[in-house]
């Protein structure tokens, strides 16, 4: 049983970690009333950004070079989802259109800029990856330690620490109790001062920061290279995690470790004894059905913020 | 006020795709490539000759179907994302009955051509029907539903129709919508009769629309669910049909690929992307049938036009889904282009 466990839980958390940190970045925008279906696209930059300033800069910043280049996508992913912002909030577009175009740009832009620069369809794969390490002290607990903290991505945990910041920040602070305010109900949040549209782009831009961060996670800690088949569904995962999650950062990261879990089953399911005769696809499938089980009500109820998706124009009721 | 808003409907539509045009130019001198060089590759991969022009009537065909299925459930006020989807198992089910099926050609391809149809307003259905009788987004529920159809049906193709094999046989001759005087007169092109029947769905979509009863209440529907559920519209029914037969034109397209283009069904890595270039195609063309038939042909040029420009213009082919992803920015922020052109009239009065 504690070989299944080892074998299980750091690829659970390997598998989980980009799901959390894009979900989150879905829990914000979707809070402030902004449905965020581009969060694929922002997977596909932050993972783009990450291989190529990692492929570009491994010589300068050395086994530093993984953080970097993940600190350069977030930025990045920020400022690429200023597109969204832009399109949803200041043009009145519709979110789902804007972010179906957000998707198909930045596959496109990343593509293309990796046909222009590396002469071929994909990158080559990246020197300095983020590796597994035993996280010092904690390893040596006994049963837990090589379970939790032996051979594990330190960015898993990052994920973690993350999803309860933003819980932090979203439930405990005046900004959270905005945002969401924003996400309700924006007129009455403009009559007290609230400045929605202000608001709304801060959480879009915090969406594309972290999808950045998820993408990149994702391509230095699995994938290794970017192609156009490098981000293929993770991000809509992320976005089934927030629903699944009910727009709550914690549900999300629960959800987003469930999710990691059945992706992770898949891979390891020949190992473990009562997996075996279970068809992969059903696994394959799972996070999928679930989201629509629980959105059906099967799951327990599943509210989205009120405003989600409606444009704030000033001065209509 | 009427002829304003039909001004803006062909305006906003023309501009945003010379915007996006103009766009990739700019994108194409920033990195160093000649635009000029580039869009008459893209030209001459599109409408340079004969086989070029079959190629690209046969990448227009699903275009114009998954773009109905799009535009259809607009109509309702219902966003199907879940063309994808529908296009993959109308794929399957097309090419199932292609092979499973032993049957004289007026039998067999409609058999086939319907089966794909059917298979694809089943995956409309489930959707319609959660958001008739639960209210459940149908954004979500049909994103859910593309990976579904992606995962089954690689299953089945690698498990039912093949022994772990990634593509499957060729369908029957009988079931084939290929033709050889098409083909003839297009230096074997892959072009087949499934443009006529795309054609003729632009047009059952047209007359459904405008010239039905059940066609007025889909609309009203759209405009006001409560205004029109208080005039004795059945709201769940309309809901649930304008998902079905939407899914029904995606199933279609799927049908088109499997019983014209290929011939057969491959394990796929990632989506078609049919059915996300459908909602491309359904917003540029305004959602009206006629909207959809041309703006399925301009990027079904554009795309195939794509495959000249790397070996003519060292231009790699994606610099096609950036434009379509810009001309969907400028549709969706149709707002903008409004703002320009009320501005521009008053500054010439």
């Amino acid at each position: 049983m504690l070989d299944i466990l080892q074998s299980i839980v750091p690829t659970v958390l390997f598998y989980s970690a980009p799901l959390i940190l894009t979900a989150l970045g879905g829990v914000f925008s979707e809070r402030s009333g902004v449905v965020n279906i581009g969060l694929e696209g922002l997977m596909v930059m932050g993972a783009f950004v990450g291989i190529v300033f990692n492929l570009t800069f491994a010589d300068v910043f050395g086994t530093w070079t993984p953080w970097v280049s993940i600190v350069v996508a977030m930025v990045i992913g920020g400022i690429f989802s200023i597109i969204h912002a832009v399109a949803s909030v200041t043009f009145h577009a519709n979110q789902v259109v804007s972010g179906v175009a957000i998707n198909m740009l930045a596959l496109g832009v990343g593509v293309y800029l990796t046909k222009v620069w590396y002469d071929k369809g994909q990158t080559d794969m990246v020197s300095q990856p983020f590796y597994t390490t035993d996280i010092a002290i904690l390893e040596k607990i006994p049963v837990i330690g090589p379970i939790f903290f032996q051979g594990v991505y330190v960015t898993s945990y990052l994920a973690i620490i993350l999803a309860f910041v933003a819980w932090y920040v979203l439930y405990k602070t005046p900004f959270g109790l905005r945002l969401r305010a924003v996400g309700e109900h924006p007129m009455a949040a403009d009559t007290n001062g609230i400045k929605v549209e202000r608001m709304r782009y801060v959480a879009v831009i915090l969406s594309g920061v972290l999808g950045g961060l998820g993408g990149s996670v994702f391509a230095l800690t699995i994938a290794s290279n970017f192609s156009s088949v490098t981000i293929v569904g993770q991000g809509f995962m992320a976005l089934a995690a927030v629903i699944f999650g009910k727009w709550h950062p914690l549900g999300a990261m629960g959800a987003a470790l469930f999710f990691g879990l059945a992706q992770s089953l898949s891979v390891v399911s020949s190992g473990v004894p009562f997996l075996e005769n279970v068809p992969q696809v059903l696994l394959l499938i799972a996070p999928y059905v679930l989201t629509i089980l629980a959105l059906a009500g099967f799951i327990g109820r599943a509210d989205a913020p009120r405003a989600n998706g409606v444009p704030y124009i000033k001065g209509s009721r | 006020m009427t002829s304003n808003n039909k001004l803006f409907g062909l305006l906003v539509p023309i501009i945003s795709v010379i915007i996006g045009l103009l766009a990739g130019a700019v994108i194409m001198l920033l990195s160093g490539h000649d635009p000029i060089q580039g869009y008459t590759a893209l030209w001459n991969g599109a409408f340079g000759d004969a086989y070029t022009i079959g190629e690209t009537i046969r990448r227009t065909t699903p275009l114009i179907l998954t773009g109905l299925a799009v535009a259809f459930a607009f109509k309702t006020g219902l966003f199907n994302i879940g063309a994808e989807g529908q296009v993959i198992v109308g794929w399957l089910a097309a090419v199932w009955v292609g092979l499973a099926i032993d049957a004289p050609m007026i039998v067999h391809l409609p058999l086939a051509i319907i089966a794909g149809a059917l298979a694809g307003s089943l995956w409309g259905f489930l959707p319609g029907l959660l958001k008739a009788k639960l209210g459940v987004h149908e954004v979500i529920i049909t994103i859910m539903m593309n990976y579904i159809a992606l995962f089954i049906t690689n299953e089945i193709i690698r498990s039912v129709l093949t022994d772990q094999n990634t593509t499957t046989e060729s369908i029957a001759g009988t079931a084939s919508l290929a033709s050889e005087w098409l083909q003839g007169i297009t230096f074997y092109s892959r072009v087949h009769y499934g443009i006529l029947i795309a054609l003729l769905a632009a047009f059952i979509m047209w007359f459904i629309i405008e010239r039905t009863s059940y066609g007025y209440e889909l609309k009203s529907v759209g405009y006001n669910l409560h205004a029109s559920n208080y005039a004795g519209m059945n709201v769940s029914k309309n809901i649930i049909l304008s998902m079905v037969i939407g899914g029904a034109f995606a199933g279609l397209a799927g049908a088109m690929e499997g019983l014209g283009t290929y011939g057969t069904i491959s394990v796929m890595a990632g989506f078609t992307n049919l059915g996300f270039d459908g909602i491309a195609v359904a917003l540029l063309g305004s959602n009206n049938a006629i909207g959809v038939v041309l703006a399925a042909i301009l990027f079904g040029a554009l795309k195939e036009g794509a495959g000249e420009m790397p070996t003519a213009a060292g231009v790699p082919t994606e610099l096609v889904d950036i434009i379509i992803a810009l001309i969907i920015f400028f549709v969706a922020s149709s707002y903008i282009i409004r703002w320009a052109v009320l501005r521009f009239k008053k500054e010439e009065k």
